[in-house]
């Protein structure tokens, strides 16, 4: 009678071997590899790698297949193992300005100096289940000979932001570099009310889904700020390194980020001047439904800046930094699966008591209502 | 918490010594010190992603990763108990990165990690206690707001949390708090003890072991230093009382100790026994011990 109490330990390994094979599946399918899931799934590695708050796609597709595709505990593998690595160099800001675009879109202009370059995209695909990747999709032969029609544009140094054109007009508000070194909530826990930079770090590890429907809410009319999407761009961009003992930055590599900027509603500033306003959206890799959403709440989120009254969930900075980490928030509501005997062993008490308190004297006048 | 040196030699490849890298377990220590300095005052610290989930102990994790020592015994209970899965699961961490001695009884451990309770057997001077909290503002459930619960405590402005207990009284006839009850720590800082259950405040009055607290996603830590005052809230007119049972334990027969309940059948016939495993095997083993003495005895008078 007293054995469901225990064993605890041998429970436990058995566990974890029933989910090693629950994870392999059927024997008779070849095994699924990590290689397989880094180049034939990018955009779950781009959201494992943003979320997981660690560039390395290879890791990042480790973790989606030790997680059985469970991107949100893919994520969780990926920041514990990141929070074990050593910090040698904070590198240079990254410039998204030179960034070897394969995708750049602009909702504000039909036409620009760089151009529109749609690059692989769902948008515009009709959303019909292609039955021939049931049997092997298109031939090898024939991916082969899919390029990017718009090599000619690419190419070139560096595209004009959309953003910074409208900024030389006076009709944007700039960005500022504050020369200070940016937060960093990974070291230092946030307190309230944070500057930008650590709003916008909590932001690009914050889960999608809550974004998206955080930016969603924007739309519907729970903190309205008029956006368009001003420009939208992924690609590569050059990591570099500034050693101080060398006294010249050095490239170390190149990452692949998606970036949102959003044109918002104008508003009058303290100066008494009218501008459009901004947000800003970034994320490893491909992952613009994360960028846009991101760039919706960054904005949400300086109603003060702008004298708007802070009435809708999207504007309120504590609530969503507080909320938005989905390790954080995964693993606290999962906890409810541990055992709370003594807890709801004290509250049965009470309630007993309540209620036996309540029959004895005058049982008749209350059971009856 | 016995060593000085500054790195200790890791026990499991690729890992640090206790998983946390030095430069982590500094900041803790230095968390810490602020915490006893100020016994019950909420110190942010820089709390890291640990591989076990939040609200799985996380906190509690960071804690023990920063004080353990190699010559150091760990005791992790949950609910009380030694052998509660994730009790198990914490311990066989421990065990695989600092390769320290574990143990189930209370009075052999050097820190004793606990989610929920306080051990029945008091605790000594050359113990740690540490506690996994989940949320460590006790203000949290009456002002949502951060900003504005660091300030009422800044402020000593604790009327609400009476205001909350009266409440209680009014609408029950009892403060309806039966866990995670409120204390006041030194006669300064309102406290959550995290969720014990009420029945084990009064052990934190005056306790001769350090406790610390850890709560890893909120990234808090607190702690009281031994032999602090700490009471339970209450009225002058509803003094703070302690759960009791009827029944006593179905495996010791103890009468003292906080007992779970056991449902042993569909018609609801139901047992109670200790939530303090190793206290309840310390009892049976009394009474082994009695009984044998009273066989000599018989055999002696015979």
């Amino acid at each position: 009678m007293y054995v469901a109490v225990k064993g605890g330990e041998s429970a436990i390994q058995n566990a974890h071997k029933l989910l090693d094979k629950t994870r392999r599946g059927d024997l008779t399918f070849p095994e699924l590899s990590v290689a397989q899931v880094q180049k034939q799934l990018p955009l779950a590695v781009s959201r494992v790698m943003t979320e997981g708050s660690v560039y390395d796609p290879e890791l990042a597709a480790l973790a989606i297949k030790q997680s059985a595709g469970d991107l949100v505990e893919a994520i969780f593998l990926l920041r514990a193992y990141r929070t074990t690595l050593s910090r040698f160099y904070s590198s240079e800001p990254i410039d998204t300005t030179t960034m070897q675009v394969a995708r750049r879109i602009s909702a504000t202009f039909k036409d620009l100096p760089g151009g529109q370059l749609l690059g692989p995209t769902f948008d515009y695909t009709h959303r019909l289940l292609d039955f021939t990747l049931l049997a092997d999709g298109r031939t090898p032969e024939e991916l082969a000979n899919i390029t990017s029609q718009d090599n000619s544009e690419s190419e070139s140094e560096s595209i004009p932001r959309v953003l910074e054109m409208l900024e030389k007009e006076a009709l944007m508000v700039a960005e500022e570099d504050e020369q200070k070194t940016p937060a960093d909530i990974t070291q230092d826990p946030p307190s309230y009310p944070c500057n930008r930079s650590a709003r916008l770090q909590a932001l690009a590890r914050g889960d999608e889904g809550f974004l998206l429907a955080l930016g969603y809410s924007t739309q519907r009319g729970y903190g309205r700020n008029h956006p368009f999407a001003g420009e939208i761009r992924t690609g590569d961009v050059t990591v570099s390194l500034l050693p101080e003992e060398l006294g010249f930055s050095i490239d170390i590599g190149t990452i692949e980020v998606t970036e949102c900027e959003m044109i918002n509603g104008f508003s009058k500033l303290e100066d008494g001047d009218i501008k459009f306003t901004r947000g800003y959206g970034l994320a490893f890799g491909m992952n613009e439904r994360k960028t846009l959403s991101m760039a919706l709440i960054d904005r949400a989120l300086q109603a003060e800046k702008y004298g708007e009254e802070r009435v809708s969930p999207a504007q309120q900075e504590e609530f969503i930094l507080s909320h938005c980490d989905n390790v954080e928030a995964a693993g606290f509501v999962s906890h409810l699966k541990l055992p709370h005997y003594v807890d709801f062993q004290s509250e049965l008490e009470l309630l007993r008591r309540l209620r036996a308190e309540r029959t004895t004297p005058d049982a008749a006048s209350g059971d009856q209502s | 918490m016995n060593q000085n040196t500054a790195t200790l030699e890791p026990i499991k490849d690729g890992y640090n010594f206790a998983y946390l890298d030095e430069q982590t377990k500094r900041m803790i220590r230095r968390a810490l010190l602020k915490a006893v300095a100020i016994p019950g005052y909420q110190v942010p610290f820089g709390g890291r992603e640990m591989p076990m989930p939040y609200g799985w102990g996380t906190g509690g994790v960071q804690l023990t990763a920063a004080v353990i020592g190699e010559s150091d015994t760990l005791k992790v209970i949950d609910q009380g108990a030694d052998d509660t899965t994730n009790a198990v699961s914490i311990r066989s961490f421990f065990k695989q990165l600092t390769g320290v001695k574990t143990t189930e009884s209370t009075s052999a451990a050097s820190i004793i990690q606990t989610r929920h309770r306080i051990p029945e057997t008091p605790l000594q001077a050359d113990q740690i206690l540490v506690y996994q909290v989940p949320i460590p503002e006790p203000l949290r459930f009456i002002e949502p707001s951060e900003v504005e619960t660091r300030k009422m405590h800044a402020l000593k402005d604790y009327g609400v949390m009476h205001v909350k207990l009266y409440e209680d009284i009014a609408h029950f006839g009892y403060i309806a708090t039966t866990y995670a009850y409120p204390v006041r720590v030194n006669d300064r800082f309102i406290m959550d003890p995290s969720p014990i259950p009420k029945f084990d405040n009064p052990k934190m009055h005056q306790m001769r072991a350090l406790q610390l607290f850890g709560a890893g996603r909120e990234k808090r830590i607190y702690a009281v230093p031994p032999y602090t005052n700490v009471s339970s809230l209450d009225f002058e007119d509803h003094p703070f009382e302690i759960q009791a049972w009827e029944e006593s334990c179905a495996i010791c027969g103890s009468k003292d100790s906080f007992l779970d309940e056991v449902i042993i059948d569909d018609q609801g016939t139901r047992n109670f026994l200790c939530s303090d495993t190793d206290y309840c095997q310390q009892q049976v083993a009394k009474q082994a011990e009695k009984e044998e003495q009273a066989a000599e005895g018989e055999q002696d008078d015979n």
